[in-house]
């Protein structure tokens, strides 16, 4: 057929120009990808969590503990299968900047937790030893942390230089688990926090629950609120999977400023490509004059110009998306950790084919627009 | 000529003054992708000051070539260019272009005027690879463009002005650096019948008014008609005797 | 600049659209480099003005933040005597117990809550730092349950006017204040009775102290006494470089979100300049071919398409950062990760900031014009001639 062929000669006519605009196009739909990958995977937390897990915290924020007495008033609510404990730890390991997570954990913690796989001799020796710690497995990786090795960490919350000995590594079960923390028995701690700081002990940062049935857990919360309203530490408990999306809200100015610039580089590049395309047809206009006085159409004008248009974008845009995936890999290297997951989704490369379609369109319509409209003399007249 | 000898008067040996342009076996061919193009052979000839030569010949023939070689945009193969007694086949890059700006004039046949500059501003360009004062160029300026008629056309633009006029401001900017030498690319080609005469009136005028030089490409021979010498070319030489002086 | 500027300006004005669609893709480019060295500026304005010179805080050792530290009441006791600290006309040591805890209140608009900080401050508190002033109604009575709100907490938060209850720990606090702290980071606090808030969070020891110094070279004698003191386990540091400290962070990752962001987008948006300088170059073959032949140079015609370039990356640039001025009249307002409570902070304009937005984007406009550029520069005279 003689239309694509004139489309594609006509691409190549500016080799340089195309190349260039090509290259706008893969950089956009590139940054576009990351950007968005970036955002999906602040909210990777959120996803991997569960909704068959409840969190119960104190009412007022996170900064407050619960007694340790509650834990059997839990248990004694309807649908409630088991309490584990859960406090924040926070220490530096070494350096500020290596920051990982560190929970302090009681035993049944990894029964609610069935995506953490341990072999069962190390969760034998990891229970034996009341100062023993499981790290995940992107965490020993990142500091070679082996068996046996001793972790010393500053505590910032629990003042003092504790140390943890590496009993047992945890594989995630898929992809989206995370491996970058760390555990250690909860006992340990509120041993060592009685001896030091009497008032600090029996406190619990936060109760992770397991119910019998997922979907009645609205229900559940709102019956474990129910048994420690108004009194001294009013509780608030909610799905697990709310419960990290609490976080994720703290940053959401930063996250929707990301989703908006992230469209803002399409825009930019949109504008390079409607340059681009407006430049060409003006070069143009004495063939389509021509063209149009041997006969074609305004149609036939304008599918040429939408045509060169979509062909650059289309391989632009596909450039960009088979780049993606082993840029967010070089990205989850050097920003070292600090997104334990960085997987580019299936949603995102079709927002990205469909950015580079919407660019392709949008840059040539002014251009077909004008070629479709030539008048045939005035076209011949003009000096190109 | 010269006054018939007088056998009373003791005679002093006349030297006839040396040729501004001196051109000596100049050859120059072109790459045209694989092939290499011959465009001129061994072309020889002299041009003196204040003369007004008209370059003819078909398409093709090369004197398009010969006259950007003698105003120094492009460079011979081989052979000897001398214009003012400077061999400028031998200067550097940079040199050249200065020594286009003090000594050429030139005129094209689409006048190759900016058009965002107004007629005063084009005619101004060559002033500004000068040291003269914003005064200085003003005084300049406004006296060529009275010269050529357009003093009160100053501020318009050249898609405001006629070909004639176009041309003519082309002609003011040619002058402003009171050059040796003025070359003129096929100057009426773009031009109706009157304008076109008008145009080389004032060529014609400047040679015998001011004594410049002027070289001038054409294949129009009314053009031809204004100048004092002809020469032809033909597939890259010269024809052989024909430079045709004129009475002036 | 031997080829006239005018020349070179008009040249930029007569492509009117391309020039208006590449200075647009700079445009942006440098709107969001702006916006992130105000969003930057604004963040060390706040922080680094929270705080007076002559104030010290004292926390535990080890802990980084106010949340994570606990002072007894036994060691706030010893620091109140302490000689370097300044006294009031009558004799009582400038010094204010302080206890900061975060409690979850939500934004106007917003669904999930954020954590805001509330300061249990002593008396002496408020005129520690005289940058707080009260912009409505009165501080709070010592004893009540009586709290003031800060001016960004008044502004993003629909239930903090005078007169509205809040109800945490158990108890009703009545809003009776509204203080503005010059832009710092106590905008973004609710303050009250120190000795209230303990007992109603059941609280027996304080997050921190601050003191004020009697004589500001005291601070390095002071900063070694605490540390070998054997009845505290505290640290102390100027008031303003512990708030400049919590911001460490959060400051970082705007800085590399910036940098990184602003890399990618530029070397699009020069794509776009370059493409527009080569078309200018194509455009104008005959009239460098004209301006060779009359005399200027190769480096003339350079130097003339470069400007040229220049140019199209400062029209893009004013354009961009007039569109990042309108910023400073927004907020913004994120969760510190470093202390864990929610921090509002402005968009702040400096001088520096468009003095360095102008020149990357004339910068960008000079590194993608300057291929074309050398190309114009390159022509061969007779060919560029005949190419019209």
């Amino acid at each position: 057929m003689f239309l694509p062929k004139l489309i594609a000669r006509n691409a190549m006519r500016h080799k340089l120009r195309t190349a260039l605009t090509v290259l706008g196009l893969v950089i956009a739909v590139l940054a576009y990808g990351l950007l968005q990958t970036v955002v999906d995977a602040w909210y990777a937390g959120a996803s991997a969590a569960s909704n068959a897990r409840l969190v119960t915290r104190n009412a007022i924020s996170l900064t407050f503990a619960l007694p340790l007495n509650y834990e059997y008033r839990i248990k004694g609510v309807d649908g409630v299968t088991q309490v584990a404990r859960s406090n924040w730890f926070g220490g530096v390991y070494r350096d500020p900047k290596n920051f990982f997570a560190q929970f302090a954990v009681s035993d049944n913690y990894l029964d609610l937790y069935p995506e953490f796989i341990v072999p069962p001799e190390q969760r034998a020796d990891y229970q034996r030893d009341r100062r023993g710690a499981l790290v995940g497995r992107q965490l020993a990786d990142l500091y070679g942390f082996k068996i046996g090795d001793v972790i010393p960490i500053k505590g910032t919350i629990y003042a003092g230089t504790w140390d943890f000995v590496v009993r047992g590594i945890m594989d995630g079960r898929d992809e989206s688990t995370i491996t970058r923390q760390m555990v250690f028995h909860w006992d340990y701690l509120n041993e060592t926090v009685r001896k030091k700081n009497p008032r600090q002990a029996d406190q619990v940062g936060v109760f992770i629950l397991g119910v019998d049935n997922p979907d009645n857990a609205a229900a559940i919360s709102r019956a474990v609120d129910n048994v420690f309203k108004n009194s001294l530490a009013e509780t608030l408990t909610e799905t697990e999977q709310a419960f990290q999306l609490g976080f994720v809200a703290m940053s959401n100015q930063i996250i929707a400023a990301i989703r908006v610039v992230s469209y803002v580089v399409i825009v930019i590049v949109m504008a390079v490509m409607a340059n681009a395309m407006a430049m060409s047809a003006r070069e143009r206009i004495t063939e389509y004059a021509t063209l149009k006085a041997l006969g074609f159409g305004p149609g036939f004008l304008s599918l040429l110009v939408f045509g060169e248009s979509m062909i650059i974008s289309a391989f632009g845009g596909a450039l960009g998306m088979l780049l993606t995936p082993p840029a967010a890999r070089f990205f989850k290297q050097a920003v070292g950790g600090v997104f334990p997951v960085f997987t580019v989704s299936h949603e995102t490369m079709a927002m990205q084919a469909g950015c580079a379609l919407v660019v392709g369109v949008a840059a040539a319509i002014v251009p077909a627009v004008q070629a479709a409209r030539v008048r045939i003399v005035e076209g011949l007249r003009a000096i190109g | 000529m010269s006054a018939p000898l007088d056998p009373s008067t003791p005679s002093a040996p006349v030297t006839p003054p040396a040729p501004l342009v001196s051109i000596r076996h100049l050859a120059k061919s072109y790459q045209r992708g694989a092939q290499i193009v011959p465009v001129l052979s061994d072309i020889s000839l002299d041009i003196a000051a204040g003369d007004f030569i008209a370059l003819m010949g078909p398409s093709g023939s090369g004197k398009s070539t010969l006259l950007n070689l003698i105003a120094g945009i492009d460079r011979p193969d081989s052979g000897e260019l001398l214009v003012g007694g400077v061999d400028i086949s031998e200067l550097p890059e940079a040199s050249l272009a200065d020594w286009r700006a003090a000594h050429v004039g030139f005129i094209f046949q689409f006048y190759n005027l900016m058009p965002v500059l107004t007629a005063y501003e084009n005619v101004e360009l060559p002033l500004m690879l000068t040291r003269l004062s914003r005064a200085e160029r003003r005084e300049r300026v406004e006296m060529v463009l009275g010269m050529v008629g357009l003093a009160d056309r100053m501020d318009h633009y050249p898609t405001e002005l006629s070909g004639g006029q176009q041309q003519r401001v082309a002609i003011a900017r040619a002058l402003i650096t009171d050059p040796t030498l003025i070359v003129a690319d096929e100057p009426t080609g773009d031009l109706d019948r009157n304008s076109a005469t008008d145009i080389l009136a004032m060529l014609q005028r400047l040679n015998t008014d001011l004594g410049k030089t002027i070289i001038m490409v054409t294949h129009d021979a009314h053009a031809a008609e204004a100048a004092k010498s002809l020469v032809h070319l033909e597939k890259g030489e010269l024809l052989q005797g024909e430079q045709r002086g004129r009475e002036a | 600049m031997v080829i006239p500027l005018h020349y070179i300006a008009r040249n930029v004005w007569a492509r009117r659209l391309t020039t208006a669609l590449t200075a647009g893709g700079l445009a942006l480019v440098v709107f969001v480099f702006a916006t992130m060295l105000m969003l930057d500026a604004g963040l060390k304005q706040t922080l680094v003005t929270t705080g007076e010179r002559d104030n010290v805080v004292v926390i535990r050792k080890g802990a980084e933040t106010e949340i994570q530290s606990a002072i007894s009441r036994d060691q706030a006791a010893a620091l109140e005597m302490y000689p370097s600290i300044a006294m009031t006309p009558e004799g009582r040591p400038m010094a204010s117990r302080e206890a900061v805890v975060l409690i979850s209140l939500t934004k106007t608009g917003y669904t999930t809550p954020s954590n805001v900080v509330i300061r249990g401050v002593s008396p002496l508190g408020v005129s520690l730092r005289p940058q707080v002033r009260l912009t409505e109604g009165r501080v709070f009575k010592p004893g009540s349950s009586e709290i003031i709100v800060g001016s960004s907490l008044a502004k993003g938060y629909g239930n903090v006017r005078i007169g509205d209850h809040l109800r945490f720990a158990q108890r009703d606090w009545t809003v009776v204040g509204h203080f503005d702290a010059g832009g710092s980071g106590f905008d973004s606090e609710i303050w009250g009775d120190v000795d209230q808030l303990m007992q109603s969070f059941r609280r027996t020891s304080y997050s921190s102290m601050v003191l004020r110094l009697a004589n500001t070279d005291a601070f390095d004698k002071f900063r070694t006494d605490i540390d070998v003191d054997p009845r505290l386990a505290n640290e102390a540091k100027r008031e303003q470089q512990f708030y400049s400290d919590q911001s460490k962070a959060l400051s970082a990752f705007i800085n590399i979100l910036g940098l990184t962001l602003t890399t990618i987008f530029s070397v699009a948006a020069m794509i776009g300049a370059m493409i527009t300088m080569y078309a200018s170059v194509a455009n104008r073959v005959g009239e460098i071919g004209t301006l060779r032949a009359l005399g200027f140079q190769r480096t003339n015609v350079l130097m003339a398409f470069l400007i040229e370039a220049v140019l199209l990356g400062l029209v893009g640039g004013i354009a961009g950062l007039l569109c990042a001025s309108l910023m400073q009249f927004a907020s913004f307002s994120t969760t510190n990760f470093q202390t864990f409570a929610d921090l509002s902070f402005r968009f702040l304009l400096t001088p520096a900031i468009i003095v360095k937005t102008l020149l990357f984007s004339m910068a960008m406009g000079l590194i993608g014009g300057f291929l074309p550029a050398l190309r114009a520069s390159r022509l061969n005279i007779v060919d560029a001639l005949r190419a019209r």
